[in-house]
């Protein structure tokens, strides 16, 4: 492997501004764009108090995006380990601070804003995987010796989500990491394995769960642990989605929503709201967003001329496409409720601002598509 | 280079694989929607417009009820009252100190209140006071502003302007219970009435009228959002009677201190102009609630204000029976109407002695003397000749011994007993004395107060068929009335007992001379009978028969009298029962003269019985 000189690769701002895709970026303004207008309909037609703070986050996360866009991204994989060590120990740090006593808390209180280590921990994990599996071989990834330390990796702070407890989080992470493994060639047999493995070890785990844990495994499948309450959720979310049809209610006209039938209209099951007052066609416009998006995430990573910037896309595109697929799928009673947001749309800052970064890294990929990154960049004389 | 070549050959496969995989599960999302949307999107409709829409039902006005001449009998009065929405207030405390320097709030209903507004939902209103006078509800209602949280409302309810006078015939409304309920949703409204007892109860259905609809738009919580639109429903129907208020309420007063009953019709179309029951009960009590206290007192009292004693009381008709039995003695042809028998006092059966009423006998009695002085011996013999079974029947033909069909509930049948009635009842056969006791209104003999109206009536009237009815007019009712059939009796019985009956209180020797009415024009025809309730022993016979005023109260004698005015053209039959009152002369009689009279100072200040209609004999009548 030659040395090579970095230098030579450095862009100027104009570069950088002429190779950005805005096209990608003006697809995610029209999604948030989308969002606040939802939100602002189900606030019964005001700014208060979803909309107007929800457009302040998606300017400061939108200026985020293109800040660490135009970083380049042979700093990011430099980062990589440090970020992810960040992002673990806040995750402890919040463990043990539930643990002392404020409960299940998911969030540090940084005065101006609550800092959830979980979303950092998103992000950090695709670069921390992308950056490892950046210095295999396709020899390498075929050897179980080199998936023991990417499984750690995964596997810390999972369980550390888990426990908080996130089933949510904890679930994109895994199989955000799965998606990663899966590019960086992990042969098909090991995903079988790891696939019977889990399956085979539920009966075995459970049993040596204490009641109380049991418990709390079955909240996390069934957060109101109520027939009627879990139940209640999803029916009134289908009833407000069928009834919308085609065409829908009209905005600020589902009754479902404005008459308070839907449960976390705001939040998780935003998409009844879209679904109620747009119909089907409002639906699948957003749908169609996603899915412009999610291609050119792949269509950036296919484009990376380094197997980190091609990983990076890939795992911060297949956690998007993780987002809308379980968001979308619970809503529509598919599968069971688990708290996990619509990217771009429901309210919240932590997760808004976590998926910009996450498309700042991916424009970062895209914006230095051409510069080659070594196989072992810790050698190169930078 | 070639490794690196590898890995991005390798990463090419699988992320299209990978993309290739999202793009299925997207169609997957897209494939859902598009079910849920537009395959199944009729079904959730329904069920988002279920969620969405409340049927409210408004509960129409109820009919009242009025008296012949219109006279309010039962109407809805406004109730005033005042809520309370706990999410107006700014402070429930607060509001309700305010309220109480306006209008009188315990500390009882203040806790009530308080504790009411922490169980409900903060929009639904609590009622806070009720039945609030006019001049309170203005004070409320002027110092609205400054009571946040503070609704005045005018609701309806029930009320019986002439109270406990008219309660046995009017009845009373109260709250829906489990076997009132027949589907009417109107029924299930909370704090809905309906008749629980008169014709409030036989004409509920006719006196609730029909439920309006409001469609209202609701919230999750059932907060009423906006009314979609309302379709009014139908007040009840006013429901006339033929009842007098002004001669139902002086007959009350009449009775006012005994357990008796009274009734008066008219003899030609049936009309109840008074149907009277002592001791009465405020219908009122019912529609608010009774207390427990209220509740006992009403059923312990041994003169039972609740029942009913004009048409549920059954008492021995005593003498009154005897132009029945004189009627099947004339019409069987054993006896004659001037054939004479002889009374010494009393008569031999066996080795029974039956008494007459006066010890020392009446002497040679022909059929209308008989019935002039009620005397025992003469009907004994008539009606030992005649036997019980003709009896019976011709009683029933007058109305005795069965229900008359009068439109309000409860109604008891009376009994006239036959041979075959005995059989069955007791396995025993018929005893020729219990003939003889027949023949004067004793024994196993009971009638109604109606039912002896009718009689009287039916007497009247010259052998018509005549059936009571209280109310006029109905719809329900609509149909023409059929004129009464003609009784299959001859005309000279019936004159011989109406002159028997004139007799009675028009000439010195009948038994109620002393309750005639003077003014001719007035005369009434009427007769006496005074019913043991107690067996007088051989032993008391002898060392002489008590007094009534000697015996306490429940062993006293029932006192009965029925009659008809005036004499010349019958129009009225009355019938009284005094519970113990004594003597039917002494203490009935005087009852049905005054009832007599003011029927007919009622008739000539010209509010006659005109109103009811069709009430114009025919020729041959009376």
């Amino acid at each position: 492997m030659a040395l090579v000189d970095d230098r030579r690769n450095d862009m100027t701002f104009l570069q950088k501004v002429r190779n950005t895709n805005w096209f990608l970026i003006i697809l995610i303004f029209l999604t948030a764009g989308f969002g606040i207008a939802m939100l602002y309909s189900v606030a019964g037609g005001k700014m208060d108090p979803w909309a107007s703070r929800q457009a302040v986050r998606f300017a400061v996360g939108a200026s985020l995006m293109l800040f660490v866009a135009f970083v380049d991204i042979r700093v990011w994989l430099r980062m990589a380990y440090p970020l992810y060590a960040l992002g673990l120990v806040l995750l402890l740090i919040v463990e043990v601070m539930g643990e002392v006593g404020m409960g299940a808390q998911r969030w540090l209180d940084l005065g101006f804003f609550n800092l959830q280590p979980s979303e950092i921990m998103k992000i950090a994990l695709v670069l921390a995987l992308a950056r490892y599996f950046h210095g295999l071989t396709a020899e390498d990834v075929q050897r179980f010796r080199w998936l023991v330390v990417p499984l750690l990796m995964v596997a810390a702070p999972a369980g550390l989500v888990l426990v908080e407890p996130d089933l949510g989080t904890a679930i994109l992470l895994i199989m955000g990491a799965g998606a990663l493994f899966f590019a960086a060639g992990v042969l098909w047999w090991k995903f079988a394995l790891v696939f019977i493995g889990v399956l085979g070890s539920i009966p075995f785990v459970w049993e040596r769960l204490h009641l109380y844990q049991r418990e709390r495994v079955l909240t996390l499948f069934n957060p109101e642990r109520d027939p009627l309450g879990a139940g209640y959720q999803i029916m009134q979310s289908k009833i407000a989605l069928g009834s919308g049809g085609l065409w829908g209610k009209g905005y600020l006209l589902g009754t479902q929503s404005h008459l308070n039938f839907l449960p976390e209209k705001h939040s998780d099951f935003i998409f009844t709201t879209l679904g109620e007052e747009f119909g089907l066609v409002g639906g699948m416009i957003l749908l169609g967003l996603y899915t412009a998006i999610l291609m050119y995430g792949f269509a950036v990573a296919f484009r990376a001329r380094s197997q980190f910037g091609r990983l990076l896309a890939t795992g911060v595109t297949s956690t998007f496409f993780l987002y809308i697929f379980i968001n979308i799928a619970m809503v529509m009673g598919i599968i069971p409720v688990v708290g996990v947001p619509l990217p771009l749309i429901s309210w919240g800052g932590s997760a808004m601002v976590s998926i910009l970064i996450g498309f700042g890294l991916v424009l970062s990929v895209y914006i230095h598509r051409d510069i080659p990154i070594p196989r072992r960049p810790g050698l190169d004389p930078t | 280079m070639k490794r690196d070549a590898d890995t991005h050959r390798i990463f090419s496969r699988r992320a299209l694989l990978l993309g290739g995989a999202q793009a299925v599960l997207m169609t997957g999302l897209a494939a859902r929607m598009y079910y849920l949307q537009v395959i199944e999107s009729e079904q959730y409709k329904l069920l988002a417009d279920e969620n969405r829409i409340n049927l409210r039902l408004l509960p129409p006005p109820r009919g009242r009820v009025l008296d012949r001449h219109g006279v309010e009998l039962a109407n809805n009065q406004q109730n005033y009252r005042v809520v309370l929405i706990a999410e107006q207030a700014d402070s429930v405390a607060q509001t309700l100190d305010a309220l109480a320097e306006l209008i009188p709030i315990d500390r009882y209903e203040r806790a009530k209140v308080l504790r009411e507004v922490k169980r409900r939902r903060s929009f639904v209103p609590v009622t806070v006071a009720e039945n609030l006078t006019w001049e309170e509800f203005a004070r409320v209602n002027v110092n609205a502003p400054d009571l946040p949280g503070i609704q005045p409302e005018i609701g309806e309810t029930r009320a019986y302007p002439h109270g406990p006078t008219m309660a046995h015939v009017i009845g009373y409304v109260g709250a829906v219970s489990e076997k009132d309920l027949t589907g009417d949703p109107l029924l299930e409204l909370p704090g809905f009435r309906v008749g629980k007892s008169g014709v409030e109860r036989t004409r509920e259905e006719y006196l609730r009228g029909k439920a309006g609809v409001s469609r209202v738009e609701v919230n999750a919580f059932g907060r009423v959002i906006r009314e979609l639109n309302r379709r009014e429903g139908q007040p009840g129907e006013d429901l006339k009677l033929s009842l007098d208020a002004e001669l139902q309420i002086y007959m009350m007063k009449l009775l006012a201190d005994e357990s008796a009953s009274a009734v008066v019709m008219d003899v030609h179309s049936g009309n109840v102009l008074g149907l009277a029951s002592t001791p009465g009960f405020d219908p009122q009590s019912f529609n608010i609630g009774l207390t427990q206290q209220a509740w006992s007192d009403l059923t312990s009292d041994p003169r039972n204000p609740l029942l009913n004693k004009a048409i549920a009381g059954q008492y021995p008709p005593g003498s009154t029976f005897k132009m029945m039995v004189a009627i099947a003695a004339l019409e069987a042809g054993v006896v004659s109407p001037e054939q004479k028998i002889f009374c010494s006092g009393h008569v031999e059966l066996g080795n029974q002695r039956f008494h007459c009423w006066k010890r020392n006998g009446h002497g040679n009695m022909a059929l209308v003397d008989a019935i002039e002085q009620s005397c025992d011996v003469y009907f004994y013999d008539i009606a030992k000749r005649v036997g019980i079974d003709r009896i019976s029947e011709t009683a029933r033909l007058f109305g005795l011994g069965a229900e008359t069909g009068i439109e309000i509930p409860a109604e008891r049948k009376g009994l006239m007993p036959t041979r075959a009635w005995k059989k069955g009842r007791t396995g025993e056969a018929w005893q020729q004395g219990e003939t003889l006791v027949a023949g004067i209104g004793q024994g196993f003999v009971l009638t109604t107060p109606l039912q002896l109206a009718v009689m009287a009536a039916r007497i009247a009237n010259g052998g018509f068929a005549v059936k009571p009815r209280l109310i006029l007019d109905t719809q329900e009712d609509g149909a023409p009335r059929v004129e009464p059939e003609r009784l299959p009796i001859g005309r000279v019985p019936l004159q011989l007992v109406a002159e028997g009956m004139r007799r009675v209180s028009n000439v010195p020797t009948g038994t109620a001379f002393r309750a005639r009415i003077k003014n001719s024009a007035m005369a009434l025809a009427g007769k006496t009978g005074t019913s043991q309730v107690r067996r007088i022993t051989l032993a008391e016979r002898e060392t002489g028969v008590l007094r009534n005023d000697q015996l306490p109260w429940a062993e006293r004698d029932h006192a009965l009298f029925v009659a008809f005015a005036p004499t010349a053209a019958p129009r009225y039959a009355v019938s009284v029962v005094v519970e113990h009152g004594g003597s039917g002369s002494a203490t009935a009689a005087p009852i049905a003269r005054d009832i007599l009279i003011k029927i007919q100072e009622i008739e000539r200040a010209g509010r006659g019985p005109q109103v009811g209609g069709n009430t114009s004999p025919p020729e041959d009548r009376g």
